[in-house]
């Protein structure tokens, strides 16, 4: 497992392998919005936690189709397959590395984002809390929607009518605890509840991926 | 003598083809004395005739949650015992409840432009439906996507029970999320009744009237897909001798 997990790091990483792309992908929509919206402090500050998260979901979504599908292209997922790892362990590793690849970079960078949106100073650390427990179920549900449509040569589009849905929960939760550290308030029961979800999600969904998978491996 | 037994498309067919007239002209007769009967009611002293949306509104709203726990049931069955008709009946119930969903959100909206002074809310029963009917969308969108009708079905079924565990998460995180402008239910089993008689009677023949306009609308699709099955199976045939 872990020599897959590292397989899976060293392909991202590698030139080609799209590590950074979902951060500068982040990057231009957080600051397309000011654009979009006026450069009043104001009105950027009351909207940033939303923008945050709804970029961090966005660009989670494109490198998605990354898990599965260059793997499924040159066959390698058939061998990963049939080797004795258990499918669902495949699963789990395969998300754990998009995670470590675009989640962790964004919990990372959220702090800069923020700055850029005049994010309150008081905001930042639970913004970065609420990302770190977000942004794994993020990738687990986008591991699901990659094993749904990996045989399907457009299956991008695809892909994110399924997947969306999925994260409305998470976006709800997260979005809303950083919502209510910018107002001053309390904010264990969003991040709980956020925290409930994606440990519900890691436990679960490995088991309707890799059923999935199996379906489209058949 | 088994429920089971109508897992043979054959023995499905002659029994839903018996069925078929009846259900319909049922439908028709409920869904058109309904809808007039509560055509016909008087205006309320509050709403005034905005009120006979209700007709529309709360059967269609129904239809669109219990067609979405038809699919799920149908997908178990499908996954669980590898029944085609029952695949075949959740792939043919999806567009009605997308289309009972998108008729629940629009006479909502109808209603809610007088009485509310918006079109739309971000309320959480509001933003569950749209959520419902984002899900309606992604799982025609899959059925649609697949060549090889088992494996679609195998796909559909797992994100319809996926799906299913997420539309009642998003149900719960939009109350966490917004506080209501929606009324509670009018009608209840638990709290009695809370809606005039004149209402109400009309009311429960709709909501007859557009469960067997479900149950025929089912039913003719169920078929058809069974025939377009039963055509592509000869078609492979022909095209192999």
């Amino acid at each position: 497992m872990i020599a897959l997990l590292m397989r899976d790091l060293r392909l991202a990483t590698r030139a080609g392998g799209g590590f950074g792309l979902a951060l500068a992908f982040f990057l231009i929509v957080v600051s397309l919005v000011p654009f979009g919206i006026g450069p009043q402090g104001g009105t950027l500050s009351l909207i940033a936690p939303g923008i945050l998260w709804v970029g961090a979901l966005l660009s989670c979504l494109l490198s998605l189709d990354r898990i599965f599908a260059l793997d499924h292209e040159d066959g390698s997922l058939d061998l990963i397959a049939t080797s004795p790892l258990p499918l669902e362990g495949v699963v789990a590793i395969k998300s754990l590395a998009h995670w470590l690849t675009t989640g962790l970079p964004l919990v990372l960078a959220a702090p800069v984002f923020g700055l850029l949106l005049h994010l309150p100073g008081q905001a930042y650390g639970t913004l970065m809390l609420s990302l770190l427990i977000g942004t794994p179920a993020l990738s687990m549900l986008g591991a699901f929607g990659a094993a749904v449509t990996v045989g399907l040569r457009r299956g991008g589009l695809l892909l994110s009518l399924l997947v969306l849905p999925l994260y409305i929960p998470t976006l709800i939760f997260g979005a809303e605890a950083v919502r209510r550290s910018v107002a001053g308030g309390a904010i264990a029961t969003p991040l709980v509840f956020q925290a409930a979800i994606t440990l519900g999600v890691l436990a679960l969904v490995p088991f309707a991926a890799a059923g999935a998978l199996r379906i489209n491996l058949r | 003598m088994s429920i089971w037994e109508y897992a043979n498309p054959t023995k499905f067919m002659r029994t839903s083809g018996a069925v078929l007239p009846w259900v319909v002209t049922l439908a028709v007769l409920c869904c058109v004395t309904g809808i007039a009967w509560g055509f016909l009611t008087p205006e309320d002293y509050r709403q005034g005739s905005t009120v006979k949306i209700i007709f529309l509104h709360v059967p269609a709203a129904l239809m669109a949650i219990n067609i979405w726990l038809m699919m799920l049931a149908a997908s178990l069955i499908w996954l669980v015992r590898r029944h085609h008709v029952s695949a075949l009946a959740a792939k043919a119930a999806a567009p009605i409840g997308a289309v009972m969903t998108l008729i629940a959100l629009v006479t909502g909206a109808v209603w809610g432009q007088p009485m509310w002074g918006t079109w739309w809310e971000w309320d959480p029963r509001l933003t569950s439906f749209l959520v419902l009917f984002f899900f309606y969308l992604g799982y025609i969108a899959l059925w649609s996507a697949f060549e090889d009708a088992d494996s679609a079905a195998d796909l559909t079924g797992v994100l319809c029970l996926v799906g299913s565990v997420f539309a009642l998460l998003s149900r719960y995180a939009a109350f966490f999320w917004n506080q209501g402008l929606h009324q509670g239910a009018s009608l209840s089993v638990q709290s009695g009744e809370r809606m005039s008689a004149v209402y109400r009677y009309p009311l429960y023949l709709c909501m007859l009237g557009f469960f067997l306009l479900f149950l025929a609308l089912l039913l003719i699709r169920t078929r058809t897909e069974i025939r377009r099955r039963r055509l592509a199976a000869l078609l492979a045939r022909e095209n192999r001798t």
